[in-house]
């Protein structure tokens, strides 16, 4: 191939060795970015998968030194707790977010999105401890509900930004359209522009709740545990990361093997949690 | 852009033609648009008439979007405010509620925006649905009727169901021209409708302004010259916020008074 510029060639040589070193760099980091994802899978599924059984997810735990038993308590108190937070969290979210993208170039604006972004950098044990202190105490007993809310107030941020971003990435002229069609602007906001952007909202909506669910240490402090069979959300309830502490850290190696089922039952649970959340938010027609 | 006030232009010869046999549907007088401190429009005066096309040409920045959004009120939306009335059918807009002045003056955007969440008959009837009106046997009638008027039944009857977002750039059009007709409005405003298309497309629209002048009074701001004397009963010309010249089209394509207007036209500017 003839040039029309002459290029000197070492410049060719410079470009393709910048290139593929670049490339090489890039390639090892993605690499890195998967070592501990393949661990974490490989550990939990293989120390995990010998107590995964029908038991598991039916029967209550035993105690100590008694073989066998399950953690059905656990399961069904973290989807509780995932409710509560979620049921709590998700339209604060929605509804915070919804106001600074709509309302929120002014002075309360740009101090709730500071907040909000305090809020999300504050560690989750903080947090617990504001939980305990706000409902725990003065309700005299630990309980699912602060637990709740102490995850709420984890999954608020997450929701309220991706929202509030969301939002904006919404054309401006299906505003305009849904205007000029004589719509009031409150239902140009919720069926319009929510709608529109409401994939992306979703997003943001699983990986609050997907976060929420691992969470140990604000649970210690309000909804405890518990070791029998509770649906009340004023009373301790179980939840599967807070076994997965106790029973990681306790001094018998079938509790060991069971928090390994317990940490395998919470990864299927987050991964049914995605799926059937985006059966049910899934729209028909792509924005 | 801010009105120059060097440029001396006289005013004389920019009051409405008197078009016959059409009564007057909108009168604008002495209107002049700001944006903060800035003046976009100056003392501008239109008569609109009934079932007629009005075509607003000039060059880009000179005002044509803003004055025709300020029919519909749409500039308030942006931060724009103005000086001067507008009497729509013997009422002052401003005392009228914005929200169902819009509902009787609709509006087609340059850009094709049918709502990407919607399939197309729910994006022809959006404007119904979401103000409360649900009787189902009636939205479907609409939706046809629309789409029929719309020049585009033909062409999407048997996807009424798949996204809007899914068909050609004409075709949009014609549904967002469909999604206007469905609220049964009685003014049209049009901002450059056809300036995305391609030939194909902005021919079909130009035909449907054609159908649509029997029942609809529209404005059309047009970029393209021969549109506009081909859509149009009458044209005003507007520059740098002013409005320097309107008459029949007819007169303003082939003898206008001005030498500016005959510059602009012919291409020696603009
Ligand atoms: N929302 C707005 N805020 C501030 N200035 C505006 C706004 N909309 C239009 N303008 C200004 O008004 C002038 C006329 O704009 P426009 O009506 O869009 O012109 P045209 O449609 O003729 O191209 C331009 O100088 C533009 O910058
Ligand atoms: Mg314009």
């Amino acid at each position: 191939m003839e040039m029309k510029f002459p290029m000197k060639k070492f410049i060719f040589y410079k470009r393709r060795t910048a290139n593929f070193v670049m490339l090489s760099l890039s390639l090892l980091a993605a690499l890195i970015t998967i070592v501990p994802l393949v661990f974490i899978f490989y550990y939990t599924i293989s120390k995990g998968i010998s107590n995964l059984n029908i038991d598991f997810f039916t029967k209550l735990p035993t105690p100590v030194g008694e073989t066998g038993g399950g953690m059905v308590n656990a399961i069904v108190g973290t989807i509780i707790l995932i409710a509560i937070g979620g049921g709590i969290g998700i339209p604060v979210g929605i509804m915070s977010g919804t106001y600074l993208s709509e309302f929120g170039k002014n002075k309360f604006g740009i101090l709730v999105r500071f907040f909000t972004d305090v809020l999300s950098g504050i560690p989750s044990i903080v947090v617990g401890v504001v939980a305990y202190t706000l409902v725990v105490i003065p309700m005299k007993h630990f309980s699912a509900l602060a637990g709740g809310i102490a995850l709420a107030i984890l999954m608020i941020p997450t929701i309220t930004r991706t929202t509030e971003e969301m939002i904006k990435l919404v054309p401006q002229s299906y505003r305009e359209a849904g205007l000029a069609l004589g719509i009031p602007k409150w239902k140009i906001t919720v069926m319009i522009v929510l709608k529109t952007a409401w994939k992306g909202i979703a997003t943001g909506i699983l990986l609050g709740l997907s976060r929420a669910a691992g969470e140990t240490a604000p649970l210690l402090f309000t909804s405890l545990g518990n070791r029998f069979w509770s649906t009340d959300i004023f009373q301790p309830i179980a939840s599967l990361t807070v076994y997965i502490y106790q029973y990681s850290t306790a001094p018998f190696k079938d509790w060991n093997d069971q928090a390994w089922t317990a940490a395998l039952a919470l990864i299927l649970l987050i991964s049914v949690l995605s799926l059937v959340f985006r059966i049910i938010t899934r729209s028909k027609y792509k924005a | 852009m801010v009105v120059n006030e060097q440029v001396n232009i006289t005013t004389e010869k920019t009051k409405s033609p008197h078009i016959a046999g059409s009564s007057l549907k909108i009168s604008v007088k002495e209107l002049s648009v700001f944006f903060g401190k800035t003046k976009v429009l100056s003392d501008i005066n239109i008569n609109i008439f009934e079932r007629k096309v009005l075509a607003i040409i000039g060059p880009s920045g000179c005002g044509k979007s803003t004055f025709l959004r300020s029919l519909n009120r749409m500039n308030e939306e942006v931060g724009g405010n103005f000086t001067g009335k507008i009497i729509f059918d013997d009422e002052d807009i401003m005392k009228l509620d914005p929200v169902y002045l819009r509902r009787r003056i609709g509006m087609v955007f340059q850009k094709p925006n049918p709502f990407p969440t919607m399939s197309i008959a729910n994006n022809v009837v959006a404007g119904l649905r979401m103000n409360g009106f649900r009787d189902k046997k009636k939205l479907k009638e609409i939706v046809e009727t629309s789409l029929r008027q719309a020049a585009l039944w033909d062409e999407v009857k048997d996807i009424l169901h798949e996204s809007g977002a899914n068909i050609s750039g004409g075709q949009q059009q014609r549904l967002c021209i469909a999604r206007t007709i469905a609220m049964q409005p009685e003014v049209i405003l049009m901002d450059e409708p056809a300036s995305a298309l391609d030939p194909i497309s902005t021919a079909k629209i130009e035909e449907l302004i054609f159908e649509l002048k029997k029942k609809y009074t529209i404005i059309i701001v047009t970029h393209n010259m021969q549109q506009a004397s081909r859509v149009s009963d009458y044209t005003a010309f507007f520059y740098m916020g002013k409005l320097i010249e309107m008459d029949k089209t007819i007169k303003i394509f082939t003898d206008p008074e001005l030498k500016q207007t005959e510059d602009y036209i012919s291409g020696r500017f603009g």
